[in-house]
């Protein structure tokens, strides 16, 4: 199977990435983290120090995988770009600003779906654009156009209670694109679903990517998966985590699953789980 | 359209259920009144200890005509009304900031829990005395009565939204009032409606207990008629059953509303 880059197990993932982009479209966001640190309170007077000293930079539009151990800092490191958590030391930057609080630019999925269970998918996914303020009218063409992109066209009716996981993580997605964000921060996101259909999720996520072109920062434990997506896959290890590797992933784009034999897959993947032993072990 | 035959599952009842419902409902009443009636003849119980029940919906239908009850019953609910309204959203208010602040919860929970402990009977005379034997003891005493409920079904509501919810909440940049509108009160309101069903059969108590202590009308003070100077028990039962209905009734007012409420949520 080696070298079956665009045999029958391939699906073009990128179909969009030619497609013209609409005037629009925000294109991606530049994030840097300069010698980042971030603790919490813990038992006793001690606080324990969850990422220290992380330098990431991330250019506009690419797309970076965070793989490492359970514990190592990776959903605190997307909660400090989010704008969730703010860092003890150290800096955090959105195109050359510092991130002070949640920012309209930046969009969070979470490792859950975390939909309103009284809601259905498509008030859902219209959500964000509520609180933002957008009218009625705005709103609905919105929600429309995002429920057929992400694929819950039919299903915009049900409340989460009556979706699978699968749909309900499309429902939370769409609710992440909605206000058309520079950056999408991704914890985990298909980790609930089972492999086949995670495989599925990731070509179209690229395929999403491909749309608009945000810059995306994906948490994974999933080798595969960090190298399928990502231009980089950055290690994080130890405890506190820090950054023990960066790796560039010289896959084309646009990308196929039928990809993932290919050897220099395979090498990334036995570069990466080399450092992943080795911060374990150390 | 297919997405249109996916309803939601039974967000209200299927009519075969209401039906079902309706036959069972009107079974247990039959027996209810035929054990009545069955203990009446068995115990040989004369009326004014135990009157029969048809003795019982004669009353009724003839205190009802001849406006012996009427006034008393609409004075009773007006009380019931406004003792719960001002109760439920003292209730609601204070429930949740008991859920959100440490420091009002350490404050004011101790006499909340302290005010509840002490028993409204006992307290009913000192209102009465306070507020006199008009219309606001009664509402004082009703919304007393109501509060602890459903402050407490509030905290609880509050409490229980979803931390993750929250999270999503901030990271959309939520106002306050939006994350009480959109998040806190719709997750709470199962609760909080579970406390208002609670709270507003304890305010048809407290009305009557109100009525009791000393009253110029109401169906407590009617109780006291029926069975003192106008000595007509079959009217004291009639009064009974009168507020049992007034309670069914401002209890089914509660449910309908939580239905239309959490359906638009």
């Amino acid at each position: 199977m080696i070298g079956d880059r665009h045999g029958p197990g391939g699906r073009a993932a990128d179909r969009h990435v030619t497609a013209q982009r609409t005037a629009a479209a925000p294109g991606g966001g530049r994030i840097a983290l300069h010698g980042v640190n971030v603790s919490f309170p813990a038992a006793g007077r001690q606080r324990v120090v969850a990422v220290d000293a992380v330098d990431l930079d991330v250019e506009a539009g690419q797309i970076v995988s965070i793989i490492g151990p359970n514990g190592g800092g990776k959903s605190t490191l997307l909660r400090v770009i989010a704008g969730l958590l703010r860092p003890d030391h150290g800096e955090a930057l959105l195109d050359g600003q510092p991130i002070r609080g949640p920012d309209p630019r930046v969009s969070l999925v979470f490792q859950e779906p975390r939909l309103l269970p009284w809601r259905s998918a498509a008030r859902n996914v219209a959500y964000p654009m509520e609180l933002a303020g957008w009218d009625r009218a705005r709103r609905d063409a919105r929600v429309t156009e995002l429920v057929r992109v992400v694929g819950l066209a039919g299903a915009e009716d049900r409340i989460p209670a009556e979706l699978s996981g699968g749909m309900r993580q499309r429902a939370a997605l769409a609710r992440a694109l909605a206000l058309e964000p520079r950056v999408l921060l991704l914890d985990e996101p298909f980790s609930a679903l089972d492999a086949l259909t995670r495989e599925r999720f990731n070509v179209e996520l690229l395929g999403l990517w491909g749309r608009t072109h945000p810059t995306v920062v994906v948490v994974t434990h999933s080798i595969q998966e960090a190298i399928f997506l990502g231009d980089r896959v950055v290690v994080l290890g130890g405890r506190p985590g820090r950054v023990v590797a960066d790796l560039p992933i010289q896959l084309p784009r646009p990308r196929t699953l039928g990809q993932l034999d290919d050897a220099v897959v395979s090498a990334a993947a036995h570069e990466i789980r080399a450092h992943l032993d080795q911060s374990v072990a150390s | 359209m297919t997405a249109n035959a996916a309803r939601r599952p039974d967000r209200g009842l299927a009519p075969t259920g209401r039906r079902s419902q309706v036959m069972f409902g009107a079974a247990g009443l039959g027996l209810f009144l035929a054990l009545w009636q069955a203990i009446v003849v068995v115990g040989g119980y004369p009326p004014f200890i135990l009157p029969p029940p048809g003795a019982v919906m004669g009353r009724l239908v003839t205190g009802w005509a001849d406006g012996t009850i009427a006034p008393h019953a609409l004075r009773t609910l007006i009380e019931v009304a406004l003792g719960f309204g001002v109760g439920a959203a003292a209730a609601l208010v204070v429930g949740y900031l008991l859920a959100r602040s440490a420091f009002v919860e350490r404050l004011v929970s101790p006499y909340i829990v302290a005010a509840q402990a002490t028993p409204i009977l006992a307290l009913a005379p000192i209102l009465t005395l306070w507020f006199g034997p008009g219309l606001t003891s009664k509402v004082v005493i009703c919304a007393l009565i109501v509060f602890f409920p459903i402050a407490i079904s509030t905290m609880v509501g509050i409490r229980s939204v979803d931390a993750g919810l929250l999270e999503l909440g901030r990271s959309l940049r939520a106002t306050r009032r939006q994350v009480l509108t959109t998040l806190e009160i719709p997750a709470a309101l199962p609760s909080i409606f579970g406390g208002l069903r609670v709270g507003v059969t304890l305010a048809v108590v407290g009305a009557i207990v109100g009525e009791w202590a000393g009253a110029d009308q109401g169906l407590g003070l009617l109780i006291n008629l029926a069975r003192g100077s106008l000595f007509d028990i079959p009217l004291l039962f009639a009064t009974l059953v009168t507020i049992a209905l007034l309670g069914v009734a401002l209890y089914v007012v509660v449910v309908l509303v939580e239905r239309l409420l959490l359906r638009a949520r």
